[in-house]
């Protein structure tokens, strides 16, 4: 699904080499975590792979079943079928959160060449997959992430994913500022859009989020590489021992 | 004070052309008073307090500049919602055009035909609303306006008219001066919307007197006409009984030039005023919304939204002003002016006026420029909306507050579709 090639990555306005040659394979199907200390170049990956500002790419690439997305505007990206699920929602006062997500849902329609979906249709799916999601009548209305609480933002996200039916979901430190209550919610809401033809890459400090969404394999990022691959147990491992063991037996 | 030389010259030079209409004896005094008016104010020039950041030049211009005609293909403004039309043209009333003036509820009369008439309620406002306006602060073109207009219309609500009062500006020759004067006198528990659209003409100087009376409410909508090189100057003044309402909001899109003032006195306790205002332009466009509220009764509310989406050499300017006298206790005064620049060439001047005599009262104001933000628009994108689409949602959400003043949900409406059709064909 997503391959990831020898990514190597600097910030635009500064020199500052942040991505050092990050080779990923995520198989349709799967659940790949990513786990690191700060500063290791994982948020940096997520914003690079759904196109945002202020990143050049040096050498190496990525690419979406088999095509090239580097190249391509983050909207391309998302009809594409990638989606970001972002550490920070961002707030959009005077849009509202239906409004938004038959916009986004229809573009993107409209990119692919299908029909857009009927104000009734619509309107439908939104309440069933809200209600999953503990997503109220009220938080629909309201303009998109405008006085949500931490946890309601990042429902919101999941219930964005669970619209727009991406292939590729990058879910960004979705643990962060979630108590137990809701990272459960937020868990099973992508446990449920888990799927044969879909893959997630889950970035995350914590393993506790990987007790309830379980990866296939789990990657440990330091320096702006992947440093090594393993089972769920790696996390464990990184769990009770943190990252120091594991960065000098690679160095 | 006498005037400079200077400024006498160019009040007599932009008189010249004009003469006095005739009129009933009441007429002529309130016109010749206004005329007084005019010539102890004299024409602004850019060293006026109010005029530093509008040029003056071509609303003091003896003749109208010509104003090329827009072919829109867009439908009106207001014309799904059902409502009685009066129809002008470059100015001039077109009985034809315009729907029979009976409505229950309202008195509609041609201010041509009031004029003459010997006794008319009209005497007592005619110019008075206006007089009181020019202290301060002066309004020249008002007092021109009130001197020199020959038609318009004089409306009195007397209860709750099923649907609203239609002023529709046609604009069809290249040089039309026109100037309009309205009446409205809202009696006591009645309810009026009047909406306005159209641009008028290729220089066009309006003014309306409004009159709320107690627990009376005044609803206000315009949407003034798209024609890039038209000009316009435009005053209401306003005065509000106890209880009563008044609620204005104007779509501007496009425009060489556009002066809205608007002139509000809270007279009576506990009424309200909002006023609000959406301009959006782009290249040869200059918009001036100069506002003043006074309030001088208890427990009285007013807000000020005023936004504008500037690009490409398009300029805003904001003077707005809450005044709050002494014993105008409880005041609750808000104020917010903002532009939204799309580009490194747009500008954008706002002079927020504070001046507060009385001590128990909660006034605010806030005014801000800036651009579309980066982190929204990546946001929408990353969700697949394409940039200029995601864009166009930023910009109506930024105008959302000003269009949210308006109370009626189809009239909102219209002037949402039209403000997303200005933004689909302004996409750079």
């Amino acid at each position: 699904m997503l391959k990831i090639n020898n990514l190597h990555v600097k910030l635009e306005e500064e020199d500052k080499q942040i991505l050092k040659g990050v080779d990923l394979e995520v198989p349709a199907g799967a659940v790949h975590a990513i786990m690191g200390p700060n500063g290791s170049g994982k948020s940096t990956l997520s914003y690079v792979l759904s196109g945002r500002d202020g990143y050049e790419v040096t050498e190496g690439g990525a690419a979406l079943e088999g095509e090239d997305i580097l190249e391509m505007e983050p909207e391309e990206r998302a009809a594409a079928g990638l989606f970001l699920a972002f550490q920070y929602p961002v707030e959009i006062p005077g849009v509202g959160n239906m409004t938004f997500l038959r916009t986004a849902l229809n573009a993107q329609r409209t990119a692919r060449g299908e029909e857009e979906l009927s104000a009734a249709d619509f309107l439908k799916v939104v309440r069933e997959k809200a209600k999953s999601l503990k997503i109220d009548a009220d938080m629909l209305k309201r303009p998109v992430n405008v006085g949500f609480s931490g946890g309601e933002k990042k429902r919101n996200e999941i219930l964005q994913m669970a619209m727009l039916e991406p292939k590729m979901c990058i879910l960004d430190e979705t643990d962060s500022g979630l108590d137990v209550d809701a990272m459960r919610l937020v868990s099973e809401g992508v446990n449920a859009l888990r799927d044969e033809g879909r893959a997630f890459l889950v970035i995350t400090h914590y393993q506790r989020l990987l007790d309830h969404i379980k990866p296939d394999v789990v990657h440990i990022m330091a320096d702006g590489r992947i440093v090594k691959s393993g089972g769920p147990e790696l996390a464990l491992e990184v769990e009770n021992n943190g990252y120091a063991d594991i960065l000098s037996e690679v160095a | 004070m006498a005037l400079p030389q200077v400024k006498l010259d160019a009040t007599e030079a932009r008189l010249a052309p004009l003469t006095l209409p005739d009129g009933a004896v009441w007429a002529t005094k309130a016109r010749e008073e206004a005329l007084a008016r005019f010539r102890a104010m004299g024409v602004p020039t850019g060293r006026d307090e109010y005029w530093r950041f509008t040029k003056p030049d071509s609303l003091n211009a003896p003749e109208a500049p010509e104003a090329a005609l827009f072919e829109g293909d867009e439908n009106p403004a207001f014309c799904d919602i059902d409502r009685l039309s009066v129809v002008f043209r470059d100015g001039v009333f077109d009985a034809e055009a315009s729907d029979d003036l009976t409505l229950e509820g309202v008195e509609i009369a041609r201010l041509a035909d009031v004029m003459v008439q010997d006794i008319h309620w009209a005497k007592d406002l005619y110019g008075v609303l206006e007089a009181r306006g020019q202290d301060p602060v002066v309004r020249p073109f008002a007092a021109l306006n009130t001197a020199f207009a020959t038609d318009g219309v004089v409306v009195r609500v007397t209860g709750k008219p099923s649907k609203p009062l239609h002023f529709r500006y046609l604009h069809e020759k290249t040089d039309s001066d026109a100037i309009l004067h309205f009446l409205v006198k809202v009696e006591e528990g009645a309810d009026v919307t009047i909406l306005e659209g159209g641009p008028a003409a290729a220089r066009f100087n309006k003014c309306f007197e409004v009159d709320v009376a107690d627990r009376a409410a005044f609803h206000h909508v315009r949407s003034q006409g798209r024609d890039h090189e038209r000009r316009a100057v435009t005053h209401v003044f306003a005065r509000l009984g106890e209880e009563s309402t008044f609620k204005s909001f104007t779509l501007t899109a496009n425009g060489r030039l556009t002066r809205n003032e608007a002139f509000i006195e809270l007279t009576g306790d506990n009424a309200v005023a909002h006023i609000a205002g959406a301009a959006v332009g782009d290249g040869d466009f200059h918009h001036d919304d100069t506002v003043f509220i006074t309030h001088d009764a208890v427990n009285c509310e007013s807000r000020q939204v005023f936004k504008k989406v500037l690009k490409n050499g398009a300029v805003g300017t904001f003077q707005g002003k809450i005044l709050v006298k002494a014993g105008a206790q409880k005041t609750d005064g808000y104020q917010i002016s903002q532009s939204l620049l799309l580009d490194e060439d747009a500008q954008f001047l706002a002079k927020p006026e504070l001046e507060i005599y009385a001590d128990d009262v909660a006034c605010s104001h806030g005014s801000t420029s800036g651009a579309i933000d980066e982190e929204a628009l990546f946001y929408l994108r990353s969700r697949g909306v394409p940039e200029a689409e995601a864009q166009d949602l930023l910009v109506l959400a930024f105008l959302a507050e000003a269009i949210d003043e308006i109370e009626d949900e189809g009239i909102a409406e219209d002037m949402r579709t039209r403000l997303e059709g200005w933004l689909l064909r302004h996409r750079s």
